[in-house]
């Protein structure tokens, strides 16, 4: 088992596609079923993989907002372009951050005008900058959801017991669960299931998603990344669907949990509390991000670095935040391949590789 | 960003770090949030860190599910035969 290949059998996938179309069939509904995969990973392969086409028109898939580098708000990016500009700070982030357009420039830009900013494959590889550089403020802008911030956590409690002072975070971090009940919530689109996040749900337990069943209704498939795993998570949603019956379905059992990883839990306890956080495409969403706790204050680049937040105005045209709410697809958008292309990015829908946009123009 | 890689312990120390390689790279990468990882395990692996240890047992529950969706379409291909 090395659990890559034995979940791609092209001849399965092929078989799955089928019964999904079959299945699909028995429902009678003016629309297609329409599912949202909340995940920009299952975004890229569902693309990668032709998906999407697949299984059109029987299914529609529409990708959500979980792309943390695109869900950033631009206001919260020209803060941390501030913060890298500021003498004597090494600002230490993960690659994708680095093209992300503020309202004025990138990280990239700030870099050419000399500020350091460092691309980190870890937060552990910047605690070790830190180590290094006892003479300057090292500042971890840091994204991501669930999957991302107990590593981000055991970062901080890890300079805390080895007495590493100049290490500090930008806590851009964001929940899952509050943007998907606030799709909802808006009714803006109308979704009969949702493909669950896999990695987020590793660290949360599939149980984290029972509101949806219970509070609105729908079916949600916790899905792994894998061609197999994905057409599994669509069946079992649309036989529901079509059963009219809703309840969290975990086809992703092999790396989740009901109860998800209780040490990363108890490493986000220790270091974060629940905040309110800003999300681009629908403004600051109440309970959605993480606040370093009281206890690492001194720890917190928000506090250490005061730079007002200021309105950022979104690019002309750019409908980036239509996109992450699922109201609208990439080529939906008056920009998308005529402007906006991975060269020349409008918006972080199209920069980061999990965006939903770049994924439509590298694959659709 | 949530990218997770299935990846196989060859190596623990004493730091709860482990060796492994990822994308024919090696790797030392964390330990702290699966503290039950042994040597030989699959891990899930996340910005350096472990977040879960792959069951098994649970990926061939999974398999066996596939195929068997296989078997029960090839009955349906072939009563719908009989009946035409």
């Amino acid at each position: 088992m090395k659990y890559i290949d034995e979940f791609r059998d092209p001849a399965l996938a092929q078989q799955w596609i089928v019964q999904i179309h079959r299945d699909a069939a028995r429902r009678h509904g003016a629309r297609p079923i329409r599912l949202m995969e909340f995940c920009g990973g299952h975004t890229h392969a569902i693309s990668r993989f032709g998906l999407r086409e697949l299984l059109a028109p029987a299914v529609e898939l529409r990708s959500g907002p979980g792309c943390p580098v695109c869900v950033t708000a631009a206001a919260d990016l020209d803060r941390a372009i501030a913060m890298a500009d500021v003498p004597g700070v090494i600002l230490a982030t993960f690659g994708d951050m680095m093209r992300v357009p503020g309202s004025a420039g990138t990280l990239y830009d700030a870099r050419g005008r000399g500020a350091d900013v460092r691309i980190v494959y870890s937060p552990l590889d910047a605690l070790e900058i830190a180590r290094r550089h006892p003479q300057q403020s090292i500042v971890f802008l840091g994204v991501g959801f669930e999957t991302t911030a107990p590593g981000m956590a055991a970062a901080l409690l890890q300079a805390e017991a080895d007495g590493v002072p100049n290490f500090s975070l930008l806590s851009l971090h964001k929940l899952t669960p509050p943007a998907m009940r606030a799709i909802l919530e808006a009714g803006e689109v109308a979704l009969d299931g949702i493909i669950g996040p896999g990695h987020v749900s590793a660290i949360t337990g599939s149980a984290a998603w029972e509101f949806l069943p219970r509070e609105y209704g729908i079916p949600c498939a916790v899905a792994g990344f894998e061609p197999l795993d994905i057409l599994s998570a669509i069946g079992a949603l649309v036989r529901a669907v079509v059963a009219g019956e809703a309840a969290v379905i975990n086809t992703y059992a092999r790396g989740v949990r009901p109860q998800g990883n209780l040490v990363a839990q108890q490493l986000l306890a220790r270091a974060f509390a629940v905040a309110p956080a800003d999300w681009r495409g629908f403004g600051v969403i109440p309970d959605s991000g993480l606040a370093l706790r009281q206890t690492l204050a001194h720890r917190d680049a928000a506090r250490l670095f005061p730079i007002e937040a200021r309105p950022a105005p979104q690019p002309t045209g750019c409908r980036c935040g239509d996109v992450l709410r699922g109201v609208i697809t990439p080529t939906d958008c008056a920009l998308f391949r005529r402007v906006c292309s991975p060269r020349t990015p409008v918006g972080p829908c199209m920069v980061s590789t999990e965006g939903a946009c770049a994924a439509y123009f590298q694959y659709e | 960003m949530c990218l997770a890689i299935p990846t196989q312990i060859t190596e623990i120390d004493e730091q709860q770090m482990a060796t492994v390689t990822l994308g024919g790279v090696e790797r030392r990468i964390s330990l702290v949030m699966t503290p039950e990882a042994q040597v030989g395990d699959y891990v899930l692996v996340h910005t350096g860190y472990a977040i879960a240890v792959l069951d098994p047992a649970e990926a061939q529950a999974s398999l066996e599910t596939f195929a068997e969706l296989a078997v029960i379409q090839e009955e349906l291909d072939q009563r719908a035969d009989e009946i035409h």
